[in-house]
Order: C-alpha cells, then structure tokens, then sequence
C-alpha cells in the first residue's frame, strides 16, 4: 500500500465513518435517555433514502404507506391505554399527536406524488416523512416496557428488526436504489482528490453533532435529556415526565438518522435491510466509546469507518468480518479496564 | 415444577415421539426432526438465559461452527460423522470458551450485543471461505450409520435426535439440580453475594456458557449429517435471534420451555407458509411481521413464555422430604482467645471523603463483637473491607495469621469468613433450602459432570441435610421448599444468617441482622448467637439497636466520622463521654 493509497482510503473512511458518528450520536442519545439498546435504527437510514430515491423516481415512497399504519396501530395502542385507565377524554388528544401529526407529512407526499418538487424540498419531504417512524415504535413497543430491565427492552429491540424490515420489503420492495448526487464537485489537494459528496458527509457530521451539542448545553428540553440520562428517578421527581423525554429522544434520533440516510443514499445501493449493517456498525463505534458518551460514540464510529475502508482494500468480502470482530478485542479492553461487573438484574421472566 | 411431573411429562414426551414413525407422514416426521433440532439449541439458551441470566444472540454461529466442522471432516476429507461429532463439539466448546473468556466479565447487554457481533462475523466468515465451498456450502455430507444401519432416512434419524434431546434434557435438568447448577440459577442477580459465598462468577459463567455452546454443536452435528448439506444461512443472527425466541416463547425459566417453544415456533412458521402467500405475494415478508408482533407482545404481556400457562393444568407432586445424612465436614476451630481478626491502620477513601480512618482493631476467636456507631460513622464500609467487597487504600487485614488485605471475596470466604448483607441478598425465586444450599459450595465438591450424571447423590444428601440443619437453626424449616422472596424482610435477614451458617464459617459478620426482627425474633437471634459462641464461632456484627448489642456481645468497638471512637466491655463504652455524645451531642 502507497501512502497515496492509504490517504485516499482514510478520506473514504472518514467520509463513511462521519455517517456512523451521526447513527452513533442517534444511538446513544436513545440508550443513554431510554436505555433502549435500539437496533433497528439503521432501518431508519435506509428507509430515508429509499423515501427519497422513490420520489426522484416520481414514485410514490413506501414511507407514506409505512407512517399510515404505525400511526393506525399507535393510535390503537394510545385508545386503549387510555380507555384501561378510565380516561377516555385523553383519547381524542392521543389521536391528533399520534394520529394525525405524523400523517402530515404523509399526507403532503401523498398529494405531491407525481408532481416534480424542487431537489431541497425532496430532502426535506423524504426527512419529515421518516422521522416519525421513531417515536411511533417507541409509542407501541416500548413504552409500554420503559420500566423493565435494559436487557428485556434490548430482546424486544431485537425483535423489533423483524417486523421492520418485513414493513420494508412490503413498502419498499426488494429493488436496490441508489439517490441522484447530492453535489459532483471534485477538489484536488495535491495528488488528493476529494468529492464534495465527502465533504458534504463530513461537514454535516461536524455540524449537526455541533447542534446536538448546544441543544443539550443550552436549551431546556436538551438539558431535560441530559438530567433523565444521568439520573431516570430524579429527573421525574423534578417534573422530567420520562414518556416525553422518549419522544423527544426518539425524534431527535429519527432526524439524524434520515440526515444520514440522505447523505449515505448518493454513496452506495441501499436496500429495504441495509440498515441493520449500517446501524450494527455505529453500534460497535458507540460501543468503543461506551454507549453513554457521544464523543466516545463519535470517535470510535470514525475508527470503525476508517477500519472498514482498509479492511475492504485489504480483502472486501472479508470487511464485515473484520469490522465485527473488532468488537471482541474492544469487549476484552473494557472488561479489562472496567474490572467489575454490573450489579444490574437480568432478569427476563415477569 | 417437581421433578417427578417433569420425568412423567418427559415420559409422555417419549411416548408419543417414539411412536411418531407409526402414526405420522414423512413431512410430520421431518417436522419433528427440525423440531428436536431446534430444542437441542433452546435448551442450551434455556440454561443460559433462564437460569444463568446470560443472553446470547449468536447461538446460531455455534450451530453453524460444529454443522460446518463436521461436513468439511466428512464431506471433504472423508472422515466417519462420529469422527466429525468429536472434531464439532471440540471446535465448538474452543470457540465458545475464547469467546466466553473475553466477553462473560462484561455485565447486562454487553454480553448480547457482543453476541450480536460475533453472530455476524462467524456467518460473514463461514460465506467466505474457500476451504468451506464460500456462499455454495458443503454438499453431500454423508449420512450418520450405527454399526451398518444407516441414519439416512428421516424416520431412523429421527431416533437420534429425539434420543440425544431427551438425553441432553435429562442431564441438564439433572445438572440443575446440584451444587454447579444451583450456582447457576444464582447467577441471575448481583453478583456480590455469589462471590461472597466462595464461587467464581466467571467460571460458572463461562462453564454455562460452553454447555449452551455444545448443546448448539450437537444440535449443528445432527443437522449436518440430517440435511447432508450446509451453507452459511441456516446460521446467520437472525437464527440466533430465533433462538432466543424459541426459549423466551416456551418459556426460558423451564427445562421443558425449550422444547415447547421449538414446537410452537416450528409448527407456527409451518402454518404462516401456508396462510401467508394468500394475503400477500410473498409471505416471507408478512411471516417476519407477524412474528415480530407475537414477540413483541409475548414480551410485553407473557414474559414467562407458554410453560407456567400449561404448568397450571399439571399436578403439583410432593416435594422430597429431606431425610438426615452424615454430616458435611467441618473446619477446625482456632482455640479461644487466639487473635482471629487483627486490623491495622485501614483507610478507605471515596474521592474526597475518608470513610475509613486509619482503623484498627482485633477480633479474638470465640467472642462476639459489637461494631456500632451513628449514621454514617463508615461501618459498612469498614464492613466490606473486612470481607473483601472493596479494596482498602492502606492498612492491613490478617485473618489466622494469613495476610487478607488485597484478598478477593472468594479467598476471605475460603480463608473461613462469612457475611451477612445490610440489604439482604437473596435468589427470592429459589427455595429457602437452595437458597441456604449455596452456602455449602465450597464444602462441597461435585462437577458439572458428575451432577449431570447424578454421581453427586450422597454429597447432595449431606449438604441438604446440613441446609436443613441451619434453616431449624434460625426457625426457618416449617417449609423449606418456600420461596425466599415470599419471606418478610426480618426473615429474609434470618435466612441470610443460615446461608452464612452453612459456609461453616470461623468467623460470621453480620450487617444490622437484627433490623426489622420482632422483638421475640430478635431474642432468639440472640440466643443463636450464644450457642454459636458456645460452639467457638466467632461472630462480628453491626448493629444499630444499641439494646441488643449491649447484651449479648462481649466486646464493642465504636465509630464515628471514619474513625474508631471507643472499644472496650459494653458497660465501660456505655459510659464513655465521647461515646455518649457522639449518640446524644454534646452537654456541653
């Protein structure tokens, strides 16, 4: 391998890497708020780019469909919680938050089908289409558990993937896609050439970690995550109610990973299962960094982008391997360093 | 469940399964094939999760490791299947004990997630391989034969599978029942309390979790001889994941849920294929959702999975008396007077707080010690480092002489001390007689293997005897087959006390065991204590009722803000002034 060789992997890695950091900040902001170990977040990724794949095609996107029926079960779900509870005057208010917000934006795609809508009102369409995809599971699958053990909401999580990628292949079809470029700018530095597709993914990396990090710094729902993150108990004795801190969680979740879906969607053929590679990959970055600190995530997703790009010129059919097995030795140097084990129940029975 | 309503349902089992040949069509009988198949993996998660609380994506990859191994010995090198078994279960177990000593010291959902990975890198390997015919497999993996009968047909392969899965069933089902077993069902919960009684977490973690891995090897030895073909599919995360399924469906806290939950998810899958395709053009895409909304609900609404629902219709059996036995044996005692407990100059900081200051003091065998002092003096803490529960930054601690102060909870439990817990710590899903048999661990030596195989009977009789012993002790044997949980907290710290009994220990410490004990309870812990100190135990307890340390202990030491006020005979430490206004503020 030349050093120009070795330069040009590492902008590629750093490029891939920077969409595993926006997946990664999504992931732990989830765990570290709901302690929900969400593995179908990738499905979230793929499932933006292929909403605005389809559009660019002038199709109508599987999202529209999708939505519709989460927001129908949700609002299932939300009747009969409250009808249990002997609150039936809360229906009608779980209906229009659960029901007919997320049906916005569906509703917008819907009457918009087949007309050509300028590129950026495209993106911004195909996001607000998938971020409510988050909340909405959140709202039937989990909430309902949001007391049980880490362990018990990561098996449901797992679970979760089954139904969702079955939800992908019926809306989205089998067919790979792949969105029009974003920008074809071409840099040179030197012998270096960059694209402006990998500044874009970088440059976004950077700015909406940047966001993430004065919405938690200086705004009073991000300072709300925080103090449920730190401490569940407390943060409901102020006043924190833990069910909106989950959608607020969620949603923030859902909108970096259908920013990252956009950027990633030009790069590569994005399929309705791809995003369970894409987000077990940013788990292992954030799992580097601890899954609680979104600069540990941030770094160890760069490490695994930059690991994957050499693993691929290294051997390609072999990358995979590489890129999960590093998780071992990472596993090996956290239990090391930890040295003791958590207290917590693992309890799986009722 | 007993276990004669397990042996008689396993024998009904056996019954109808055995006959299966007679009365059912070649697809029913492939069907139960994949069924014992499928529960030979569940069992191994059933172990692993239900009763040792460990979670384990990556089943599959085991399953896939062993079918591999032993089609590339036959298929491609010719070897005899009973060869190949041998070469899977080795390669399996090998795997399984380097993944296992990496990941069992990680705690809660490291361990899964772990799972997760390697359950991916193994499939991503196994498609990979020249060596391993890539993503085409391995064709034309010989049948298994028995002599000269060949296992080719689905209905003779159906003997092995079902023979080796009620076998596997039995042995664990036995297993679970022993002294290694017992300390399995322990590991679900903290695992301070476990260590304290002398047994290594991480080696009953990694043996649970190489039992589960060869169960899966087993099971990925049938399956390769049985469908004489492998490819990396059968064994990728989403198997894994089905895996898990099978036994959380079944019902993971029951032996039998794995064999239950096989069934259901086998005959379920079978009957969606045929539904399915009516509602949509492909099925496989509903099939998935249809599944993930049963977990999911499972999971919300039936943790336990199947088993407790059909466990209501079965009839309770009478639980075995437990008879009397020779005697476990017991340690020496140290003469009376000797020094037992001689601490030096502790101190144990937490950040900037000294919770211990420079503490010393001696324990003598045969007396009992009062370690008292308000709220917040560093009692407990001065606590767990006398017993090994964290580290002290400076001091020493000998105990017999033997220098203890950087010693681990197992070695000061062996060394011949036993605790009590100021939060009580107990299995409140296992009997109060188990509960107080995990005390008995370490005088006690039967294996694995040996209490699969029931060769532990005469030692397991002595230690149930010894349990039953200690529970009479603190009036606790009216119904040892009760549940811990079900216990009120005063009896919980009572059943703490024989669990400590039954370790045989030189000298017990007990944290506040006095604390929510009605007062005729509280005279009878005391009067145990006596006979106790008649018998040459040694005992240090921290108490907060001052009335009841006052009478029965010999010594007392005092502590205040870290550091030790006052020692001395109760009558001289009661009237102490320091003592007196560390309690009361001062008069003046």
């Amino acid at each position: 391998m030349t050093p120009d060789i070795g330069l040009i992997l590492g902008i590629d890695g750093i490029a891939t890497g920077s969409i595993y950091v926006l997946v990664g900040l999504g992931l732990v902001l989830i765990f570290s708020v709901t302690r929900v170990v969400f593995v179908p977040f990738g499905d979230i990724v793929a499932f933006s780019a292929l909403t605005l794949a389809a559009m660019q095609l002038g199709r109508m996107p599987g999202t529209v469909y999708l939505t519709a029926t989460l927001a129908a079960v949700t609002c299932l779900v939300e009747t009969g919680h409250h009808w249990r509870r002997g609150q039936p005057q809360r229906i009608a208010r779980g209906v229009v938050i659960y029901g007919v917000l997320p049906l916005i934006p569906a509703a917008v795609a819907f009457l918009a089908a087949g007309t050509a809508l300028p590129a950026l009102a495209q993106i911004a369409l195909a996001i607000a289409l998938v971020v409510p995809i988050g909340p909405l599971i959140e709202r039937i699958a989990l909430r309902p558990l949001a007391d049980a053990s880490i362990l018990l909401l990561l098996i449901v999580s797992v679970a979760l993937t089954f139904g969702l990628s079955g939800l992908g292949l019926l809306f989205f079809g089998a067919e790979g896609f792949r969105t029009r470029p974003l920008t074809t700018e071409i840099f040179r530095f030197g012998t270096v050439i960059v694209t402006s597709q990998t500044i874009l993914m970088v440059a976004s990396a950077a700015v909406f970690s940047l966001l993430l990090f004065l919405f938690f710094e200086y705004t009073l729902p991000g300072r709300a995550l925080r103090a449920t993150s730190v401490n569940r108990i407390g943060a409901r004795i102020v006043g924190i109610r833990p069910a909106s801190t989950a959608t607020l969680a969620f949603l923030l979740a859902s909108l970096l990973g259908a920013i990252s879906g956009i950027l990633i969607g030009p790069t590569t053929t994005l399929y309705y299962d791809s995003g369970f590679i894409i987000g077990l990959k940013a788990f292992v970055g954030a799992i580097i960094g601890g899954l609680t600190s979104y600069p540990g995530a941030a770094l160890g997703a760069l490490f695994i982008g930059v690991l994957e790009s050499f693993a691929s010129f290294w051997n390609s059919s072999l990358k995979e391997v590489v890129v999960f097995s590093v998780l071992i030795p990472v596993l090996l140097w956290r239990s090391l360093s930890l040295g003791h084990v958590d207290e917590e129940d693992a309890e799986v029975e009722g | 469940m007993s276990r004669r309503a397990a042996t008689a349902l396993v024998l009904a089992a056996v019954v109808v399964v055995a006959a299966a040949p007679l009365w059912a069509a070649e697809f029913t009988i492939t069907l139960l094939n994949y069924i014992g198949i499928y529960a030979l993996v569940a069992l191994g998660v059933v172990l692993l999760t239900g009763f040792g609380g460990l979670t384990s994506f990556g089943q599959a990859a085991f399953v896939g490791i062993a079918a591999y191994a032993t089609a590339w010995l036959t298929a491609v090198e010719g070897a005899s299947p009973w060869l190949g078994l041998l070469f899977a279960l080795a390669l399996t177990g090998l795997v399984a004990a380097l993944l296992g000593a990496v990941t069992l010291r990680l705690g809660g959902h490291y361990l899964p997630l772990g799972t997760v990975a390697w359950g991916l890198a193994i499939f991503f390997l196994f498609g990979n391989f020249e060596a391993l015919g890539r993503h085409n497999g391995i064709a034309n993996v010989p049948p298994i034969f028995v002599g000269s009968i060949s296992l080719e047909p689905t209905a003779a392969i159906f003997y092995l599978i079902w023979g080796v899965l009620i076998i596997a069933t039995i042995l664990i089902a036995n297993l679970l029942e022993s002294r290694e077993g017992r300390a399995i069902r322990s590991l679900r919960g903290g695992v301070t309390m476990v260590e304290s009684l002398g047994i290594s977490v991480f080696r009953i973690r990694l043996m649970t979790f190489v039992i589960a891995a060869l169960l899966a090897g087993l099971s990925g030895w049938l399956y390769a001889h049985m469908s004489r073909f492998v490819s990396p599919t059968p064994f990728d995360l989403r198997m894994g994941i089905e895996y898990l399924f099978m036994a959380i469906l079944g019902g993971s806290g029951h032996i039998l849920g794995a064999v239950v939950g096989a069934a259901l998810l086998t005959l379920l899958q079978n009957a969606l294929q045929d539904i399915l395709p009516r509602f949509a053009s492909n099925g496989q895409q509903l099939e998935a959702i249809v599944f993930s909304v049963i977990y999911v609900l499972v999971l919300q609404f039936a943790r336990g999975g199947v088993m407790p629902l059909l466990l209501r219709f079965m009839p309770r059996a009478a639980l075995p008396a437990i008879a009397s036995a020779a005697p476990l044996p017991r340690r020496a005692m140290p003469n009376v007077g000797t020094p037992l407990l001689v601490a030096e100059g502790l101190v144990k900081r937490f950040g900037g707080l000294e919770a211990v200051s420079r503490v010393g003091f001696q324990v003598f065998a045969g007396e009992i010690v009062g370690l008292i002092g308000p709220n917040g003096a560093g009692k407990t803490t001065l606590f767990n480092l006398l017993t090994g529960a964290i580290r002290s930054d400076d001091g020493t601690i000998s105990f017999l002489g033997e220098d203890i102060s950087r010693a681990g909870q197992r070695r000061i439990a062996t060394a011949g001390i036993a605790r009590t817990f100021q939060h009580v710590r107990l299995r409140p899903r296992m009997s109060l007689i188990d509960n107080v048999l995990l005390g008995t661990y370490l005088r006690t030596r039967a294996g694995f293997l040996q209490s699969a195989l029931r060769l532990d009977r005469t030692e397991e009789a002595r230690a149930r005897a010894e349990a039953l012993h200690q529970l009479q002790r603190v009036g606790l044997a009216a119904d040892p087959y009760n549940l811990a949980g079900n216990l009120p907290l005063g009896r919980q710290r009572l059943l703490e006390v024989a669990r400590a009994l039954a370790t045989d220990p030189a000298l017990i410490v007990l944290d506040e065991p006095a604390a929510g004990l009605s007062r005729p309870e509280k005279l009878a812990l005391a009067d145990l204590l006596r006979a106790l100190r008649r018998e040459g135990v040694t005992v240090l307890l921290v108490e907060h009722d001052v009335e009841f340390v006052m009478g029965l202990v010999d010594r007392i030491v005092v502590m205040d803000f870290g550091c030790k006020l006052a020692e001395g005979a109760p009558a001289a430490v009661r009237a102490d002034p320091r003592v007196q206004a560390a309690y009361l503020g001062s008069v003046a």
